[in-house]
């Protein structure tokens, strides 16, 4: 497909003007002007509209096909969240209204918003409060070590390292180290848990934080985390729940009450809010008692007569971490999610989650080998080991899944499984969906053993064949020139 | 799987031969082949000091980054500028041309902690199973 910059004709264009009644202006001084033409693609109308129509139509997202990436939680979601962050007492709202004065009785709807997704997520987690600012659950992390870092300084204590699973979401030891704390991966045993002997060495007056993504990467629940959270607090430690995969666990367990004291939401995977290619994404982030007081500003607090507002008096605050309140329009679609499913809902998405992965765990697992053969929550991992001998590797299956039109699973992740395929199917994919993808597996599966070049060529339908990931790594061209088309 | 003798070995698949007062540093034909083709390498800068088993390097292949621990502790006397232009030299010779970096040992003691040939042939098929 040409660039539409390839697609320029002198002198096209895509609007007519009447004739102008105002008289010419000055022209701008010398200094000012541009030396050269604008690089400007000259195109009618249409040319635009088949340009960016069709290549519209070369995207691939959940709304058009399956897309079982594992630890992201790309589900499904609903359009009428969508309508409600576009009603325009929502969407028209200046964000620093509720800064001006009087201007906050202006925007008590968005404020009650705000405040009442705390609750709920409070309610949902077993923490006291929440930070709705952070942008992204990597953000919320951060803000999290943070709050960690204050409450340890606010105690006099000096601690160093933040201990991590290697079963971790890879930005757990990264939020760690850019807090400023020295980052030790605890190794996972062959039962597929975190390593607690070798965690237990690592107990000392200078833990300031123990990490944990639950469920982990393996899409497996430790049930021994009241142990590894008492082990930690007696040592004076804080504990971390990564919520990323809380889509696992709603309503079924709650942070709060198993021993975290910190911890964030990816409320663009759980919540159904719209997330990858780097859109808004919103990491609330909930705490309990130890660490309220040192809460990112503002606070948006309710006043005794009912009504809301914002409260930036916390002297022991870790300050701003992101502007005005957080991706606002994220976070009330996630609202509306959340009261849309209630708490009946909420249980029975989770639940659903659970029950599609065990269905692709168990309908694969005679074609895949299965590194930790045990019921999983969300998502489970496959290896493709067996497919590996016959010079069919993850990547490759993943290329073949999207000829047969599905978006590939996560591979070559987790680190500690090889040749990793990371399946999350989510509650919002019907069964046929999910037996249109396995029966595509256990093709590849068949296909692996009788003939692996058919799958080592994929894509061959797609607008685009395989990519030389390694030359486009090495020697990426960046630079589109195009002083060729448009002569000085 | 090469696996070459008179080189010491680390868990993390590192390997130093030792020359001397001098360790040549890089990683194992098993770490270049788990990774596949490896697209970038951030080495150490001469005269930095490096401790036994702490970070010393990354290395990103088309899979992953991951990190490199220091199979010793000493000073880095030399840096593989190769590797900045042609990271494929790790892929193609793990243990020549696509070697890391050398250091000065400063604790001779802690060879002791580094697997021989056989032992780390010992544990990467451990691994396999």
């Amino acid at each position: 497909m040409k660039l539409i910059f390839e697609k320029h004709k002198e002198g096209r264009r895509g609007f007519s003007y009447g004739d102008c009644d105002v008289g010419k202006a000055k022209p701008l001084a010398e200094k000012y002007c541009r030396k050269r033409q604008a690089h400007l693609a000259c195109l009618s109308e249409l040319d635009v509209i088949r340009h960016y129509t069709n290549l519209s139509r070369l995207n691939y997202s959940v709304d058009t096909n399956f897309y079982p990436l594992g630890s992201c939680t790309m589900k499904y979601n609903p359009k009428f969240c969508e309508q409600i962050a576009s009603l325009d007492g929502f969407s028209q709202l200046h964000p620093l209204l509720p800064q001006l004065s009087g201007g906050g009785m202006l925007a008590q709807g968005s404020l009650e918003v705000l405040y009442e997704s705390e609750k709920l997520l409070c309610e949902i987690t077993g923490m006291s409060a929440f930070t709705m600012q952070p942008l992204a659950g990597a953000h919320g992390e951060l803000t999290g070590v943070m709050l960690i870092a204050a409450y340890h300084k606010n105690k006099g204590s000096r601690r160093k390292y933040v201990i991590v699973p290697d079963s971790s979401h890879g930005t757990n030891p990264s939020s760690a180290a850019i807090a400023g704390y020295e980052v030790v991966v605890i190794p996972t045993g062959s039962d597929g848990y975190m390593d607690l002997v070798e965690y237990k060495k690592h107990l000392t007056e200078e833990l300031a934080a123990v990490m944990l993504t639950c469920p982990d990467t393996l899409g497996i629940f430790n049930p021994r985390i009241k142990e590894i959270a008492d082990l930690a607090h007696a040592c004076g430690a804080l504990m971390y729940y990564d919520g990323a995969n809380l889509n696992a666990m709603l309503g079924k367990c709650r942070p709060g009450d198993i021993g975290f004291d910190v911890m964030h939401i990816n409320l663009h995977k759980t919540f159904a809010t719209p997330h990858g290619g780097g859109g808004p994404g919103a990491g609330p982030v909930g705490v309990n008692e130890k660490l309220i007081e040192f809460l990112p500003i503002s606070r948006v607090i309710r006043r005794a007569d009912g009504t809301f507002a914002l409260d930036y008096h916390q002297p022991k605050s870790i300050g701003y971490i992101a502007p005005f309140y957080g991706n606002f329009g994220v976070i009330l679609k996630a609202y509306a999610y959340i009261l849309h499913l209630g708490r009946e809902g909420l249980i029975k998405a989770a639940e659903i989650a659970v029950l599609n992965a065990n269905y692709c765990q168990a309908k694969l697992k005679k074609y895949y080998d299965l590194p930790f053969n045990k019921t999983c929550m969300h998502e489970c991992v496959f290896s493709a080991s067996r497919q590996a001998k016959n010079g069919v590797h993850a990547l490759d299956i993943a290329k073949y899944l999207i000829d047969r039109g599905f978006h590939p699973p996560t591979i070559y992740f987790p680190l500690i499984v090889k040749e990793a395929l990371m399946i999350e199917p989510t509650e919002t994919e019907s069964k046929e969906t999910i037996d249109a993808f396995i029966e595509a597996m256990i093709e590849i599966a068949r296909l692996a053993e009788e003939n692996p070049s058919a799958v080592t060529a994929a894509p061959l339908r797609m607008p685009i064949k395989r990519l030389d990931e390694v030359r486009a790594a090495r020697q990426p061209d960046l630079n589109w020139k195009p002083l060729a088309l448009f002569p000085d | 799987m090469d696996i070459p003798k008179n080189i010491f070995y680390t868990k993390d698949h590192e390997w130093a031969r030792i020359d001397g007062k001098t360790a040549y540093i890089g990683i194992t034909d098993y770490a270049q082949s788990s990774l596949g083709d490896i697209t970038f390498v951030e080495l150490p800068k001469i005269g930095e000091e490096l401790k036994q088993s702490k970070y010393c390097a990354t290395v990103e292949s088309v899979k992953a980054a991951s990190e490199v621990y220091a199979p010793l502790s000493g000073k880095v006397t030399s840096i593989n500028t190769q590797l900045a232009a042609h990271p494929e030299l790790i892929n193609q010779s793990a243990y020549e041309k696509g070697y890391f970096f050398s250091l000065q040992i400063s604790n001779e003691a802690e060879k002791a902690n580094l697997m021989d040939a056989s032992a780390y042939q010992r544990y990467v098929e451990g691994l396999a199973k």
